[in-house]
């Protein structure tokens, strides 16, 4: 069996920059990512980051995925894509399989950054071939340079429907509208702009209630909602189109962190069901610590901050880091942390990550 | 050809090598580098297997690997998923019918 101080599951922003700390501090480091490139959902982000410098404020997705790359080399990590993690087991031992078939490694700690999966939404039809994720749309224009569809419906108002049908728009389909059930944008309006000044309508206080369509999807009816969410009789309609987005939202992905029997809580603010943990990232399982969506779900830049974070953590936790120092470090990512988790957003997820983080029902 | 993106605003469109993979019999060019998914969505193909039960079609969906429901015949094995399944030259690609390959056992009495 092969052994290292820690293991990462997940190569996304949380993943790396975890990786990236514990092998700064002289951790040994393996890091696992089940797809064949690194980045996780960086790499098909192609707009200009805001923020601070330290969130790469600036750069492009796919620009902070190559340069977290880099930097995990240079600091000595392991790295094995292609690798689906199956099993975490109670004497730390974490299973994988990858191109050399599947593979027993020891760790002392494992790190979970295993990110967050799109919500899905059903109505009559929503099953239609052309109705997909607003990930799937990025990830086939951005990616691949393949449009899904020429006429397209954005369900969801939130920053990654907003986003994505500006790119969609920039790889020359056409979006018809953005439906929203709540009677106000859900994204920034920064980001809400840009798609109404390209001329698309999005309508507030709609939803999409049935799909049609034989072999793929040919129209969708969209319904005018009251204010108890409910359709409005009469005010429906019919809107032809090819392809339809679904942006509304994302649920921790939890499998892993429930195979280590990670202690689940549930806050609806940070995406439901995850797994307890404290401001270090540490879960109920004194071996497993978690970053990024997978313990809340909220932007790159906290799940940056949030790996550095667990990255330190372990650090600490495995003697390679003074207590002065870890205690130095800490303060800087909390000050960031804070910052992102301010305004209007961000203070809702602060509260809400705080009352988990005070939950001491589950805590260790 | 029709949904491939020639023109971008921010993104270089590299030249890739092309050569075909076969649909349903029907060769199809394909860009080296891409999914089997991409390919197919390429060529404005968008059901990719039919449902057990109830023969409906389905396609992509996630197009990350985590949903399965973009599951194709793959050079003869089933259940293959072809968003995150790499395309090679004269790979063999055909709808699915059901949950498993052509010789398993269907369960149409469920």
């Amino acid at each position: 069996m092969i052994t290292y101080d820690v293991v990462v599951v997940g190569a996304g922003p949380a993943g790396l920059s975890a990786s990236i700390e514990a092998a700064k501090s002289g951790c040994s480091v393996l890091l696992l990512d089940e797809n064949p490139r690194p980045g996780g959902q960086l790499y098909k982000q192609i707009h200009k980051f805001f923020g601070m410098k330290e969130h790469y404020a600036g750069s492009r997705g796919f620009e902070i995925a190559d340069l977290l790359f880099a930097r995990a080399g240079e600091a000595g990590v392991k790295v094995s894509l292609n690798t689906k993690v199956w099993g975490i087991f109670p004497d730390g031992s974490i299973t994988a399989s990858g191109p050399e078939g599947s593979i027993r490694y020891k760790a002392s700690l494992i790190i979970l950054a295993t990110g967050a999966s799109e919500n899905a939404l059903s109505f009559p039809g929503s099953t239609l071939p052309g109705i997909i994720t607003a990930g799937a749309a990025q990830t086939f224009a951005n990616v691949y340079h393949v449009l899904p569809g020429k006429e397209i419906v954005m369900v969801g108002s939130g920053n990654v429907g907003l986003i994505v049908s500006y790119q969609l728009m920039q790889a020359g389909a056409d979006v018809k509208m953005i439906v929203e059930a709540m009677p106000e944008v859900s994204g920034y309006l920064v980001h809400a702009g840009k798609v109404r000044r390209m001329g698309v309508p999005i309508l507030l206080s709609h939803t999409i209630v049935r799909a049609v369509g034989t072999d793929h999807l040919e129209a969708v009816d969209i319904a005018e909602l009251d204010e108890k969410m409910q359709p409005v009789p009469g005010k429906t309609e019919r809107v032809p189109c090819d392809t339809v987005c679904i942006s509304v939202g994302f649920s921790p992905r939890l499998d892993l962190a429930d195979v280590g029997k990670c202690r689940i809580v549930y806050e609806p603010v940070l995406g439901g069901m995850l797994p307890w943990h404290n401001e270090n990232m540490q879960t109920s399982m004194d071996r497993i610590l978690i970053a990024g969506d997978l313990s809340g779900v909220e932007e790159a830049s906290t799940a940056l901050d949030e790996g550095r974070m667990a990255g330190t953590y372990a650090a600490y936790k495995l003697g390679r880091m003074k207590k002065e120092e870890f205690e130095t470090e800490k303060a800087a990512i909390m000050k960031r942390l804070d910052i992102l988790r301010s305004g209007p957003f961000g203070s809702r997820r602060k509260e809400a990550k705080k009352s988990v983080w005070e939950d001491r029902n589950f805590g260790t | 050809m029709l949904f491939r993106i020639k023109e971008h605003p921010v993104l270089e469109i590299p030249e890739v090598r092309k050569f075909n993979i076969f649909y349903n019999g029907e060769p199809l060019e394909a860009y080296e580098g891409e999914t089997v998914a991409a390919t197919l969505l390429a060529h404005g193909v968008k059901a990719f297997r039919r449902t057990e039960r109830f023969h409906e079609p389905r396609g992509i969906f996630c197009g990350i690997g985590q949903c399965t429901d973009c599951i194709m015949e793959v050079d003869g094995k089933p259940n293959v998923r072809t968003c995150v399944t790499l395309v090679h030259p004269g790979m063999v690609v055909r709808t699915q019918e059901g949950c498993s390959g052509e010789n398993e056992a269907k369960h149409d009495n469920l």
